[in-house]
């Protein structure tokens, strides 16, 4: 997009106090731990300028300085800790150097328009920097816990012998308590029992419905969506408050009068809950589908004979199926992603996976949970592409109809 | 192919007035598309609106009073309260009977603990003498009033009789004085003691922290909207993917990464005594605190806050900025006079967002909230599975989404709700 901007050399007035400059943000920080941040600002500035003044005046080899620079740091990295800490400091040794050049060579500049003023400049990868920050913020937390699964010790952190990459710290007995244990795996049961049936009921019914809310000729459309995707809007806790009330009826119903099984009845509660709970999902995806949906195919098909059922399982269907997936996705990790309502309204029988995290996480702090959850991000990644996949899909066959 | 009569009229193939015969199909569309609609509709209705309904109906409800003290109610309508004299012995006689059909059901325990939330020690008076009053006859066994009495002080304190003639309605308003720390006495409406006053302080908290966690969102989220908008479409998607990571994985997932992330032997503790910004003897507390609740939540609904404002930030042509700009604004001025107003309902569908699901909030602030940290919907879990008030639980539940309805009208107008995005 950006027009190439020809790059060129910079003095070293300018690369000097900028490479400085961010050296004693790190200094800053190890200063600080140490005794004095000042020193630690002042220090850190006069060895990175110092190291880009060897480089660039005496040196001048890019590659021969790479290898000094990591090599350098990671020694001192070693001098001070474990192997992490050389690892660590070889990476910070990197990026100096990477830096450095960058400065030096006026690379920062490639990609950007060439009319922008430094202030413009500065604020465009201060702004990255920031952008960054967040990222970390978002995703740190997710992939905190996966090493931590690992962990030889029955606690929530990091042990010393973690930090070494000793590989006696590190064992596979949480998986094998998740897989073994009689607990876990009835939650986990239940959760892949409840959640298929859920959403089966979600999808069916709400595929229809969003067919039929997608007709011109919809009577008190408004006010239907409003009902339909209300289970969304109104937060969790009073859904749950109002669904306690009317199932615990509904259940002594069931199972005094009808005689029905006192699991039975429980699962039957919990399934209508969730599925009630997927249908805001099913129907907001399946009427975004059926906006760029062409009509004129139904009618041409209707008009060469085929009946409405024929006419929706063979026209209709197979263009619209991607948005059905990608809803009944959205419905089926609502329901076995769900808490609230089943703590509420299930019974110890129905206990489910997230439910069985709660009561780990609020009573016994059991690291098999992390195991659990690493287990539950891969599949999250997993749903994460098919959902993508299948968006990417949905727009190709939208692209080729003539709407 | 249609053919006019002579009185003008056009007709269809058939012969019957054309108008008639289209408005006829129209009708017939109309009842199939109703008809692909109705098994959810109904569906939702039964399962989820009428409940919400049981749930309002609840937090007024009082029937249990009048149900199992049927002819006492009766009889205690006529006595006048402000007398300050203990009601006559028809009135105990009444009670003996409604009473000795109670114990035989056992249902005056039951009523004991629902009298028991407007003025503590029912409960007990109602269970011991229970035990006492299965001895006596109904009828036989008249007078009753000093029996009573005798059975239990608390019959003869007018102020019993006081709160049994307030709460004898089928309906009561109890439940929400209750739930804005008051209560219905005798005399009137009145504030909950001192020391019992906290519904209202939780209230509060709910809706403040509900407003820091929307203005963190905002903060964090505009950068990244603004990012994710201005590159390149294949970059764009690789960090739509970063934010999307976060906005799959389990709630429970991410919940106990905060918890391992905030403990005290957590991971930012350590990383902080690890480069010596804080002392080991001396970690920081961020877990059950509202600032644990805060971060994790922030965290939780950044997502939601991102994804609306992209949706609309991708709509906004960058040639805009870049006009704004070449006609001589500074660059603060090209934003804040020209972008900034464009993007402003991607952040009103955000915020709108974030802050009707974290006012809900409960799974989050019940792990790593502690007591500091809890919302208004941690209570009512406490009423529905501990202390068994149902009634205040209804009646919070009922104010609850009271301001949620409040916001979601406010959401529609502002935005429309056909806006809402997902992934």
């Amino acid at each position: 997009m950006a027009a190439p901007t020809p790059i060129s050399r910079k003095p070293l007035s300018f690369v000097l106090p900028t490479a400085g400059g961010i050296g004693a943000f790190l200094g800053l920080f190890l200063g600080t731990g140490n005794g004095s941040g000042l020193i630690g600002m002042l220090l850190g500035a006069a060895v990175i300028a110092a190291m880009a003044y060897g480089f660039i005046v005496d040196l001048q080899n890019e590659k021969l300085a790479k290898w000094i620079s990591v090599i350098g740091f990671g020694l001192v990295g070693y001098m001070f800790g474990g192997i992490i800490l050389t690892i660590v400091a070889g990476l910070v040794g990197m990026f100096y150097h990477w830096l450095i050049y960058w400065l030096y060579e006026g690379r920062y500049r490639a990609k950007l328009l060439p009319y922008l003023t430094p202030g413009q400049v500065l604020w465009h990868y201060g702004f990255r920097c920031i952008a960054a920050l967040i990222f970390i913020f978002l995703i740190t937390p997710i992939l905190v816990i996966i090493p931590l699964s690992f962990n030889a010790q029955d606690f929530f952190t990091y042990t010393p012998g973690m930090l070494r990459l000793d590989p006696d710290a590190y064992s596979l007995k949480h998986y094998q308590d998740f897989f073994t244990n009689n607990e876990w795996q009835r939650s986990l049961k239940n959760s892949l029992t409840i959640a298929p049936i859920a959403t089966v009921i979600s999808v069916s019914l709400g595929t229809l419905a969003a067919v039929g809310l997608s007709q011109s000729h919809m009577p008190f459309k408004g006010t239907i969506m409003a009902i339909l995707i209300s289970p969304m809007i109104v937060p969790l806790i009073i859904s749950a408050t109002g669904m306690f009330f009317f199932y615990s009826q509904l259940g002594q119903f069931m199972e005094n009068s009808l005689g029905m099984d006192k699991n039975l009845v429980g699962y039957i509660k919990v399934i209508l809950a969730h599925a009630v709970l997927g249908i805001p999902f099913v129907i907001i995806t399946v009427t975004a589908t059926l906006v760029g949906f062409d009509q004129s195919l139904t009618r041409a098909a209707a008009n060469m004979g085929a009946n409405p059922m024929t006419t929706f399982f063979r026209i209709q269907m197979p263009l619209i199926l991607p948005g059905v997936i990608s809803g009944g996705l959205f419905a089926f990790i609502t329901s076995f992603d769900e808490v609230v309502v089943v703590l509420f309204i299930g019974s110890a029988g129905q206990k489910t996976l997230p439910w069985q995290m709660f009561t780990g996480l609020r009573e016994q702090i059991s690291p098999t949970i992390l195991a659990v959850a690493t287990i539950l991000v891969v599949v999250s990644i997993g749903l994460l592409t098919v959902v993508e996949l299948l968006r990417r899909r949905s727009e190709r066959l939208r692209g080729m109809s003539p709407a | 192919m249609s053919d006019s009569t002579a009185n003008g009229l056009v007709l269809a193939a058939d012969g019957t007035p054309l108008k008639r015969s289209l408005s006829r199909a129209m009708r017939r569309q109309k009842i199939r598309a109703f008809m692909l609609v109705a098994p959810l509709l109904i569906f939702v209705l039964l399962t989820f609106i009428y409940p919400i309904g049981v749930m309002l109906s609840r937090s007024v409800q009082n029937d249990i009073v009048p149900e199992t003290l049927p002819e006492t109610v009766r009889v205690l309508g006529a006595w006048d309260a402000s007398s300050g004299e203990l009601p006559d012995e028809a009135v105990y006689a009444a009670f003996m009977r409604d009473m000795s059909v109670a114990i035989e059901a056992k249902r005056h325990t039951r009523l004991g603990s629902r009298l028991n939330y407007e003025k503590t020690g029912f409960s007990s008076m109602f269970r011991q003498s229970g035990r006492k009053m299965k001895k006596l006859d109904p009828v036989t066994d008249a007078p009753f009033k000093n029996k009573l009495i005798k059975i239990h002080k608390g019959w003869g304190d007018v102020e019993t009789w006081k709160t049994l003639q307030t709460y004898s309605g089928l309906y009561t308003s109890g439940y929400f004085l209750n739930a804005v720390d008051a209560r219905m006495t005798p005399e009137g409406m009145a504030w909950q003691p001192e020391d019992k006053q906290i519904l209202l302080k939780l209230f509060g908290r709910t809706l403040v922290m509900s407003l820091i966690i929307t203005g963190s969102c905002i903060l964090l989220g505009y950068p990244i909207a603004w990012l994710l908008a201005n590159v390149s479409p294949r970059n764009a998607n690789l960090l739509l993917i970063l934010v999307l990571l976060p906005f799959w994985t389990s709630l429970l997932v991410r919940t106990s990464a905060w918890k391992v992330m905030l403990q005290q032997n957590g991971v930012i503790n350590e990383v902080l005594v690890w480069i010596g910004l804080v002392p080991d003897g001396d970690r920081l507390i961020l877990i059950n605190n509202e600032f644990g609740t805060i971060v994790a939540m922030t965290h939780i609904l950044l997502p939601f806050m991102i994804l609306p404002m992209y949706s609309v930030m991708q709509t906004i042509p960058p040639v805009y900025l870049r006009a704004a700009k070449s006609m001589g604004a500074t660059n603060w001025t090209a934003f804040w006079r020209v972008y900034f107003p464009q993007s402003i309902p991607g952040i009103g569908a955000g915020s709108i967002l974030v802050f009707i699901l974290s006012i809900g909030y409960y799974i989050t602030p019940e792990i790593v909230g502690g007591t500091k940290g809890v919302f208004i919907s941690n209570r009512i879990a406490y009423h529905i599975s501990s202390s068994l008030n149902w009634g205040l639980a209804a009646a919070l539940g009922t104010i609850l989404l009271i301001v949620v309805l409040a916001l979601y009208w406010a959401y529609d107008r502002i935005v429309g709700i056909d806006n809402v995005k997902l992934g």
